[in-house]
């Protein structure tokens, strides 16, 4: 077993996959392969704190654990190929690095708007040097600022924006409602009313047809053929799977890379993929693979992962999502699964107007619980987690 | 053992509770309250709570 563990991603589930794997008796060699320059770093604080420059940079950083002292990091390294059968990959400057094992660790990146005009003036927000980039730009006296997407990173963004006293800040979104796709209408409704009081003006129902501009971005042109004057625009348009390294190994890549309960890739002992990256089933409720965006996944799944490929049995795979959202002067804070549950939501306490719990229900169980406010609601929330965990399982 | 938690960075997330409630508790405002210097028995659960730190707000120290 000299070639070791590969693990192809040096973000958050690239590291813990690392550590786990020490966790669970792997002594072997590790390799850490990842395409951004930085050691493993914290990506929540980028559209908040780091935008708003609260937070130094070197603050992200996790602190190394002494069980990974041995762990080789390839960093500014981009894997271009995967050869399963010959259990190789194929690094950015043409050398082969065979593995005994593989961790598919390779995340996501955003989407961008195919749209006409220029590049320059266009901003996403995923890693340290986006963020750092969008700040330099967003800092600049009298910008105007156009975000597309009013999900949940979108409208972080736009209330970071607004901290920073942007005085133009406009969210644009094909849907009537922001995070109504993940959250539904009712708590839509009472977050597009807390973003408009703290000035951020919407334009919903609205795509983006193109950008004004000829080297640098002046304006987004809507689908009806309005144009909003910009001088910077965030695309917040979601993100798209960074597999195409695994292509042609006969593997479902359709969204992200398709694992079983073990976390266990193409059926194969010795790959396993972690972090939003895999789409797997979850025991807790239906059964169908889903990939989940949230913090807590890399984590979870780089837990489960290891044991899988050391060969230790991990049980069925069944993490309880949990999510939050900072925004303004308030939190969102979830548990379970939501989108699973929005036939059927419920206000469980409090008023959409102030404190909210908000909880979403499939078949008549409760399948998640969502906090809008303050520490009161976050308190709330919490409180429904040991309910969730204790909920049987929705039949597929 | 010794935990150390940044109270400039923590934002009363309370996932470090989930992981660890013997070490880390919530007063009646929901502000984290915890044990510095617990027993080293409960060392892999405080591990999990430092792991599972949004703000990475936990260490570990000894």
């Amino acid at each position: 077993m000299a070639a070791g563990i590969v693990v192809a991603g040096a973000s958050l589930g690239g590291l813990r996959a690392a550590e786990h794997l020490r966790a669970a008796g792997w002594t072997g060699r590790i390799t850490v392969v990842g395409e951004e320059p930085h050691m493993p770093y914290n990506r929540p604080p980028l559209s908040k704190e780091v935008l708003s420059g609260k937070a130094p940079f070197a603050s992200l950083a996790f602190t190394p654990k002494p069980a990974t002292a041995d762990v080789e990091w390839r960093l500014g390294t981009r894997i271009t190929a995967a050869r399963l059968d010959e259990r190789t990959v194929t690094l950015d400057d043409g050398s082969l690095l065979p593995y005994d094992g593989l961790v598919v660790a390779t995340g996501m990146r955003p989407r961008r708007l195919r749209c006409p005009g220029p590049l320059a003036g266009r901003h996403t927000v995923r890693t340290l040097d986006d963020a750092r980039r969008l700040r330099d730009e967003l800092t600049r006296p009298g910008v105007r600022v156009v975000v597309v997407g009013a999900g949940f990173i979108g409208c972080e963004v736009a209330a970071t924006a607004v901290a920073l006293g942007v005085a133009e800040v406009t969210v644009v979104d094909p849907l009537p409602l922001p995070m109504a796709g993940p959250l539904g209408e009712l708590l839509g409704r009472a977050l597009l009313k807390r973003h408009e009081e703290r000035g951020v003006r919407f334009v919903l129902g609205a795509g983006v047809a193109g950008f004004h501009g000829d080297e640098r971005v002046t304006g987004v042109e809507l689908s009806d053929g309005t144009v909003l004057a910009a001088d910077v625009v965030v695309e917040s348009v979601g993100s798209q799977a960074n597999t195409e390294w695994l292509e042609g190994n006969g593997l479902d890549l359709s969204d992200g890379v398709l694992t079983d309960e073990s976390l266990r890739v193409g059926g194969r002992p010795e790959v396993v993929a972690v972090g939003d990256v895999a789409r797997f089933p979850n025991a807790r409720y239906d059964g169908v693979p889903r990939r989940v965006e949230h913090w807590s996944i890399p984590t979870d799944t780089a837990k489960h992962a290891a044991k899988t490929l050391v060969g230790a049995g991990p049980g069925p795979f069944a993490p309880l999502p949990t999510f939050w959202s900072d925004q303004h002067d308030f939190r969102l804070q979830s548990f379970g699964a939501p989108a699973l549950g929005l036939a059927d939501v419920r206000v469980l306490d409090g008023d959409p107007a102030g404190d909210v719990l908000v909880g979403y229900h499939a078949d008549d169980r409760l399948v998640g619980v969502v906090a809008l406010g303050g520490q009161p609601a976050a308190r709330l929330a919490a409180r429904y987690r040991a309910h969730l965990l204790q909920q049987p399982a929705l039949t597929a | 053992m010794k935990v150390v938690v940044d109270m400039n960075k923590c934002q009363d997330h309370g996932q470090c509770v989930f992981a660890a409630p013997d070490v880390f508790t919530m007063d009646d405002d929901g502000h984290l309250l915890y044990v510095p210097d617990p027993d080293d028995a409960l060392r892999d659960e405080v591990e999990e709570a430092a792991d599972v730190c949004p703000l990475q707000a936990i260490r570990i120290e000894g």
